[in-house]
């Protein structure tokens, strides 16, 4: 069963086997307002944890999306192109970013699980 | 969009009233302003474009100057404007900037005289500064009155002639940059036929504790949402009109900003404002760079700040960019040196240090649709 684990910069990792797939959460994809463009990584790019993968563009600004985890770029989602609105309408589902081949299993365990996500986000008010 | 010196955010008339509709509340100018209300910016922006959208715009400063006696309201600010404001008849508008002896701007305002009267409109930003401008330059000749609390309420779009038509049947026949005193639910407002989107629309000035209910009774008709400053922005960059701060400032002619046609010919001729000198040597010379559409190939946006590039060389500067949302696509302004600003112009838009490619266009990006009778 996959696990869903959650980063301090508001993105989600879904991990399936040793691929993991990335998005933003809801909190993120309300703050950032209506999607206009995203900018996502080239397959087999390989990414430290913290770097700057993807950009994803709302009417408003330009926001960095970084590796919550370090590993290979399998696929990216390419329909985001034409339609960024699914990070808005789906930001756990059709809105996904990428998919890494992780490196690194034991840099999970420095995310969050849901609750204490949940708990996070409270904090911010 | 968030020039905001430090201290308490002030609230405008309508703050209760954005609370309870949900708006997301930034601090913009000074104040606790609407960005977006919970439908989104780019609904906002929709609605504005096809049906009516009401701006709350009370951050805005009205300043009202009445002539001393012995002496003329409009030639004394003259002095210290482009603008034709001699040439103004009772209840016309004139767009028109505030100009340092470098031919820079300090700010851009709307004038309106309605006979007794000059009505003032500056940016929020800039209205204390404005104001004390205004103190020390036409004190001798004008009485100098902030209102700096009243009401001012924008409804824009293709049917927001209709809509205050219902309240006030006179503004129906009104045309693009007038302006007539018009009681609204029963206050006394002045109104004006003009806007910031590019579209058919009014401005309406209200009394401080008239700015809530009148806000009220024209969200309560069916063809009327409220819209955000979010918005307000994406509209009035594909009508290709300046933000001041950032498409001009202290640094940029009102020749460089592409806004001559805002100084008449007695004006250009005779001169006498601040700067006068530069702009007309900037007439007969040509101005060193201009103010330029931005139109991209791809959907990537170039911000603010974005160099301008033409064979590997950096020829300008975006000064604002976006998603246009009539367009679907990315639209941006920005000053090119004069020997690359010519119309059809290929050039690279350097975002997140990749180039774009992208063409030199005529502004609007979306054609204006002012009522003219």
């Amino acid at each position: 069963m996959a696990s869903v684990r959650y980063s301090e910069e508001h993105e989600w990792v879904r991990l399936d086997g040793d691929v993991a797939t990335i998005g933003i959460t809801d909190y993120a994809q309300q703050q950032l307002g209506d999607v206009v463009f995203v900018e996502v990584p080239q397959v087999g790019r390989k990414v430290e944890k913290g770097e700057s993968v993807a950009v994803v563009e709302s009417v408003k600004a330009a926001s960095d999306i970084f590796a919550p985890v370090s590993g290979e770029v399998v696929e990216a989602n390419a329909a985001l192109a034409d339609s960024p609105g699914d990070i808005n309408a789906e930001p756990m589902g059709k809105g996904w970013f990428f998919k890494l081949r992780i490196a690194d299993q034991a840099q999970l365990d420095g995310l969050m699980d849901e609750a204490a996500y949940d708990a996070f986000v409270k904090s911010l008010g | 969009m968030s020039d905001s010196p430090t201290g308490p955010l002030e609230r405008t008339p309508l703050y209760d009233l954005h609370r309870e509709l949900g708006a997301r509340l930034v601090p913009f100018a000074g104040y606790e302003m609407p960005v977006q209300y919970p439908t989104g910016i780019l609904a906002e922006h929709a609605h504005t474009r096809t049906a009516a959208g009401l701006f709350d715009v009370s951050h805005m400063g009205q300043v009202r100057l009445t002539a001393k006696p012995g002496h003329d309201a409009a030639r004394a600010l003259e002095a210290i404007v482009p603008g034709d404001i001699l040439g103004l008849e009772p209840g016309q508008q004139r767009y028109t900037q505030f100009t340092t002896a470098e031919a820079g701007i300090t700010d851009d305002l709307m004038v309106t005289s309605t006979g007794d009267h000059l009505l003032l409109v500056v940016n929020a930003a800039c209205k204390h500064a404005d104001l004390a401008h205004l103190r020390q330059s036409l004190a001798a000749s004008c009485e100098i009155e902030p209102m700096f609390a009243r009401g001012l309420l924008a409804l824009q779009g293709p049917l927001a002639s209709a809509v205050l038509a219902r309240l006030a049947p006179q503004v129906a026949t009104m045309k693009f940059m007038t302006g007539a005193f018009v009681i609204i639910d029963g206050a006394r407002c002045y109104v004006t036929r003009s806007g910031y989107t590019g579209g058919d629309g009014f401005e309406i000035s209200t009394p401080a504790d008239a700015a809530a209910a009148i806000a009220r009774k024209l969200l309560a008709e069916p063809e009327v949402k409220p819209i955000g400053l979010g918005a307000r922005d994406s509209l009035r960059l594909e009508a290709g009109l300046c933000l001041y701060g950032h498409d001009m400032d202290t640094t940029t002619t009102p020749n460089e900003a592409g806004l001559l046609w805002s100084i008449a010919k007695r004006r250009r001729e005779q001169g006498g404002f601040p700067g006068a000198a530069i702009v007309q040597r900037q007439i007969a010379e040509g101005a060193p760079r201009r103010r330029v559409g931005l139109l991209s190939d791809g959907k990537a946006i170039a911000r603010e700040g974005a160099e301008i590039v033409v064979s590997g060389a950096i020829v300008g500067k975006v000064t604002s960019g976006g998603f246009a949302p009539t367009l679907g696509r990315a639209v941006a302004m920005g000053y090119v040196e004069r020997a690359h600003a010519a119309t059809g112009t290929k050039v690279d838009l350097m975002v997140r240090g990749k180039p774009v490619a992208a063409e030199i266009v005529p502004m609007p990006f979306v054609k204006h649709a002012y009522y003219r009778g």
